[in-house]
């Protein structure tokens, strides 16, 4: 005891310097916010890394049950997903004006079947007869007209796209009106041909071709581009051969036109058949 | 004796009001930073017992620290300085030449004495004050570097201090 004591006393600066260094120790991490912090920390890494590791290991072991459980979960969460249920709302804008009376109305629909590679296309809608959908309405995307309404069910409907062989829409180019068709000779999805436009008349490469507004669809529809006029020589008529402006391929949602007056257009264009 | 206490007393509250008040302010950036407060530390008598050393280190740390806002930062890194002087001195001083040497000065221990005894003493103070700021050994290098310049700056001030001081005495 009186040895020790002879040591502490001979030794009494250090003692000193680490009862001091102690204390000021304490008071440096109880009082300053970012000491504390990093001190907790570097103590808890140890301690940190070891639960690490036989977590990493007995997460091995679990596996099967995990996987088991988060497709259990994935099946779950995938009833309660949008596209599981079919949606039954339908958005039709109209403006009641007074001056001007409303022609066309349009459906709006989601493609939910399509295809461009055959002969002949169509496009499948989630919209149908529920909806106000009616046989030959026309059928128009976002960016110009995609077809016409062919067969109608209850929450369906079926288009006879533009690229197919038996569609035929009147379309106009600087006034001159024509006809469009596709799969005449090439099946390329992106191009399609006007036909009946009259040799005088200058077409050049680029013009715009607009619906006429004769057939289903309003006038001033885009429809495309001209990219060649004159495919066929010595015809009395320009083959004019044109860029589609809908990219069917990735057509998401279209809308469908409604025509209010064509019932009474029908109406009167049948009275002059039956004279 | 009471003057030495007295002059003690004057040079403690004229450093550390230079250290809190102006040269808290003054600094290259965070890289050099003066602590010229230490010099006080370093001016204490010859014969002083190693416990109030101690105390008297913790304390001056202590009250630069309520300035700083870094409690006990300070206060460790002085109770260290005050282990290396006392180490310093046992080594390079003989213990009869106390009564003659009152005070480890500039203008008593001579130049040569001084200028290793402060660059040792601010050395090791720096290095635990900014290692104990930075509190992590990453980017040791920067920390050093710190020291380093600091110590310089800080060793720069203390021979500005001891060669006014040193005239005056003189006369």
């Amino acid at each position: 005891m009186r040895n020790l004591w002879m040591f502490i006393s001979k030794y009494n600066a250090f003692f000193l310097l680490i009862i001091f260094l102690i204390f000021s120790f304490v008071l440096l991490i109880n009082n300053n916010s970012y000491q504390r912090a990093s001190a907790w920390n570097s103590s808890n890494l140890i301690v940190g890394r070891a639960y690490e590791r036989v977590n990493s290991t007995a997460s091995y072991l679990n596996l099967g049950q995990t996987n088991d459980s988060l497709a259990a979960e994935n099946g779950r969460l995938k009833n309660q997903l949008k596209t599981s249920f079919f949606d039954d709302s339908v958005a039709s804008e109209s403006v009641n004006d007074t001056i001007n009376q409303q022609q066309y109305t349009y459906i709006v629909s989601k493609v939910i079947n399509n295809s461009v590679n055959q002969k002949n296309n169509y496009l499948t809608i989630n919209r149908g007869a529920k909806h106000g959908i009616k046989k030959g309405m026309g059928v128009i995307g976002a960016k110009g007209i995609a077809g016409i309404v062919l067969n109608v069910s209850e929450h369906f409907a079926t288009v006879q796209s533009v690229l197919h062989q038996d569609t035929r829409i009147s379309a106009t180019v600087n006034g001159n009106i024509g006809s469009l068709v596709w799969g005449a000779d090439s099946y390329d999805p992106r191009l399609a041909i006007l036909k009946d436009i009259p040799n005088h008349v200058s077409v050049k490469k680029g013009d715009r071709i607009v619906t006429s507004g004769y057939s289903l669809f309003p006038s001033g529809v885009e429809i495309g581009r001209v990219t060649r006029t004159g495919i066929k020589g010595g015809d009395s008529f320009l083959d004019i051969e044109l860029w589609l402006s809908t990219d069917f391929s990735k057509l998401q949602y279209v809308y469908v036109v409604n025509n209010l007056l064509s019932a009474e257009q029908q109406n009167l264009e049948q009275a002059n058949k039956v004279q | 004796m009471g003057r030495v206490i007295l002059n003690n007393i004057i040079r403690f509250f004229l450093l550390l009001g230079l250290q809190v008040f102006f040269l808290k302010h003054i600094g290259y950036y965070n890289l050099a930073t003066p602590f010229l407060y230490i010099l006080f530390i370093l001016l204490l008598p010859f014969k002083i017992p190693n416990l109030l050393l101690f105390l008297l280190a913790f304390l001056t740390g202590l009250t630069v620290d309520v300035f700083y806002d870094t409690l006990g930062l300070n206060a460790a890194a002085c109770t260290v300085l005050a282990y290396v002087r006392i180490i310093f001195i046992s080594v390079t001083v003989q213990r009869e030449g106390f009564d003659n040497e009152p005070d480890p000065s500039l203008g008593i221990m001579g130049f040569r004495w001084f200028i290793l005894y402060a660059t040792l003493l601010t050395f090791f103070h720096h290095l635990v004050l900014f290692t104990f700021e930075t509190f992590r050994f990453s980017q040791f290098g920067y920390t050093l570097l710190r020291v380093i310049l600091s110590s310089i700056f800080t060793i720069l001030l203390i021979l500005l201090a001891e060669f006014t001081f040193f005239r005056k005495k003189m006369r």
